[in-house]
């Protein structure tokens, strides 16, 4: 699962570039599932068939990272934010494009305050090329890449970019791997564009039309100095959403995951999200309406190159998705 | 070219029922089937010459951004709302056609010798505003006009320098023009040429559009901002004008599909039509909605640049317009479905 985690995190997956780790996650669950579909957001789905109603799990592939809007007469790229990017998290971070180039991210000095107000409009991206013709034979307009930030085990917590949702989609693989028997027609979906708007879950729902649906994503935690008060601790096991700002769990599944985890003896903790949202956002409101819910995973500095998350968390989100199915909806 | 006649109808979100009757009595003998929807939406089809053909959807919207009457002073003035996005220090001294009749008005503010120093100094806000229909009074006022009533920019087409258009409403007229010249061909896929509403306040009219066709693929004929001009660094053009139409990688709503793009794109490069990437993120279209509607939606814009889009003197290249209107021509001729 570590190993996993790690490999996953380490691919570079920007929003819309998704299908760079279809052929990936097909190889590690091709034994487990019946059939693969993939769309034009670059979903790629994978569909365990069962009986009775039809479930959809939905974890995000894409990470937030950078596209290339300019190359500048001396070689320097100026980029929009792929997803939600702070310039001050941004700035002297390594790029890694997709097309394997690699750069750092820095700021246009103008005066004493440009630091302090720091907008990614301020940020351009040195690849080390002389001028514009140097450039353009390196990255292309519209060529996009995404943080780097190495993969580290720190006491039982893991740092590392891209968790958000990677994690997400290990915790989904583990539990397509873990499953012993089923009960509902079952569709895996390795979402894409979640950072731009919850765009692929939304178009996944609209193929596949569960009757119920599942989000693996992460969530913030309030056990960091500063203001954020939330009650998610990390350690503190599977968070189990009741509500974001994109939506509110239904009762039905929420209640589900409650005593799945009493059950199994999971840990588990309720969460209550002020901002952000997750893919089930955007499926609980597709089709005449969905029951949705979301496991997530208490991760730290979200957005950030260095995002941390608890390796006892991650086991238990997996093994909440595993019973989940095998207990059925 | 339609363009003249299209921009000097007036259609603010909502209403546009002058545009599309326009637009319906120029096509409806090169179609086989023109439906209209209950948003207002014109959805034109044309079979393709293959059986079993797939949907190619292409997208213009018909309104306009503009005003709305929200309350007649006692002293006879309008104030309004605004319709879209417009930014307010453009307004002062325009002339605007209000309601049915279109009644002509001056948008009014307070003069610059009566302001206070803050005044002066911060954007006017078009709550501040108001609208001079030559009233006497409210009663005056009332007899020809009422809350809720349409308001659109006046302005002239105009043609200027050597290929120069100056006129309101080219976004998207242009696009409307375009779609028009587009169904003189039959194509091997089946055509539907959507004229949407209420792009300006949501990409509304293009949702429910995509629900309805159900395309394979789907096409934007847009226009975009340009802002090649003085005082803008060039990393901020984003287009430049007379540079050729404009394909789009990304902006607010979409994530374009980059092989379609680049398809477009180097198209038009083996014809010799002129060509440029938008080179910014900013704007959205009704790509927005579309491509994620249905299952997805493999979706591409292709725009016109503009100088001071959204105001009543909107600046576009003609050789862009006509450009943009080759490079459809050859991607609906080339494309493989």
């Amino acid at each position: 699962m570590i190993k996993l985690l790690e490999t996953m995190t380490q691919m570079t997956v920007p929003s819309g570039n998704e299908t760079l780790i279809h052929d990936f996650i097909k190889n590690e669950i091709k034994d487990y599932v019946d059939e693969f579909e993939t769309d034009p957001l670059g979903n790629l789905i994978a569909h365990k068939k069962g009986e009775g109603k039809k479930v959809m799990f939905a974890s995000h592939t894409d990470e937030i990272g950078v596209i290339i809007t300019y190359i500048e007469e001396n070689g320097m790229l100026r980029f929009t934010p792929l997803g939600g990017i702070n310039a001050h998290y941004a700035l002297h971070q390594r790029v890694k494009f997709v097309n394997g180039a690699v750069g750092v991210v820095s700021f246009e000095n103008k005066d004493d305050s440009t630091i302090k107000n720091l907008k990614t409009s301020d940020l351009f991206i040195d690849i080390g090329a002389k001028s514009s013709e140097e450039a353009e034979k390196i990255i292309k307009i519209g060529d996009a890449g995404a943080f780097s930030g190495e993969f580290l085990q720190c006491a039982n917590n893991i740092i590392s970019k891209a968790l958000d949702d990677r994690a997400g989609c290990v915790a989904m693989i583990t539990a397509i791997k873990s499953i012993k028997e089923h009960k509902n027609d079952l569709y895996f979906v390795f979402t894409a564009s979640e950072e731009l708007g919850l765009r692929g879950a939304k178009v996944a729902a609209n193929r596949i039309m569960p009757d119920f649906a599942v989000a693996l994503d992460v969530t913030r935690t309030g056990d960091v100095p500063g203001k954020l008060k939330m009650a998610i601790k990390l350690g503190g096991g599977v968070a189990i959403k009741i509500k974001d700002s994109s939506f509110i769990a239904h009762p039905y599944i929420k209640n589900l995951m409650i005593n799945v985890c009493e059950k199994n003896n999971i840990k588990y903790q309720l969460e209550v999200l002020e901002a952000g949202g997750t893919d089930s956002g955007a499926i609980h409101i597709s089709g005449g309406g969905v029951p949705s819910g979301c496991i997530s995973i208490p991760t730290r500095y979200i957005h950030s190159p260095s995002e941390m998350i608890n390796i006892d968390d991650l086991k238990c989100a997996a093994l909440l998705a595993t019973k989940m199915i095998e207990t059925g909806f | 070219m339609h363009l003249s006649a299209l921009t000097q109808l007036n259609g603010v979100s909502g209403n546009e029922d002058l545009v599309r009757k326009y637009i319906y009595d120029n096509i409806k003998t090169k179609c086989d089937n023109i439906t209209i929807d209950s948003m207002g939406n014109m959805i034109a089809f044309k079979a393709g010459k293959k059986k079993n053909a797939k949907k190619m959807m292409l997208s213009s919207h018909m309104d306009e951004v503009g005003f709305i009457v929200s309350k007649i002073t006692d002293d006879g003035f309008l104030k309004f709302k605004t319709v879209g996005g417009i930014d307010s220090r453009v307004l002062p001294a325009k002339f605007v056609a209000v309601g049915e009749k279109n009644k002509i008005g001056v948008i009014g503010s307070k003069a610059i010798h009566l302001m206070t120093m803050a005044e002066r100094t911060n954007i006017i806000k078009t709550k501040d505003l108001y609208i001079d229909i030559g009233a006497k009074n409210k009663i005056d006022a009332e007899k020809t006009v009422s809350i809720g009533d349409y308001i659109s920019f006046m302005s002239d087409y105009t043609e200027f320098g050597d290929e120069m258009i100056k006129a309101k409403a080219v976004d998207d007229r242009a696009g409307c023009s375009i779609l028009m010249n587009i169904l003189d061909e039959r194509y091997d896929f089946d055509l539907y040429a959507c004229f949407t509403v209420q792009e300006e306040v949501g990409l509304r009219g293009a949702k429910v559009c995509a629900y309805t066709v159900k395309p394979d693929i789907a096409i934007v004929i847009e226009t975009t901002a340009c802002s090649d001009t003085a005082g803008v660094e060039s990393f901020n053009y984003s287009t430049i004008l007379g540079d050729g139409p404009a394909v789009s990688l990304i902006d607010r709503r979409t994530y374009y599909d980059r092989e379609f793009a680049d398809y477009i794109y180097n198209l038009a490069k083996s014809n010799n039509i002129s060509v440029q990437y938008k080179k910014a993120s900013f704007g959205g279209n009704d790509a927005g909605e579309i491509h994620i509607s249905n299952s997805g939606v493999k979706t591409a814009t292709i725009s016109i640049p503009v100088r001071y889009i959204h105001t009543p003197s909107s600046v576009i290249s003609k050789n862009d317009y006509h450009a943009a209107n080759e490079l459809l021509k050859v991607v609906l001729k080339e494309i493989k479905l």
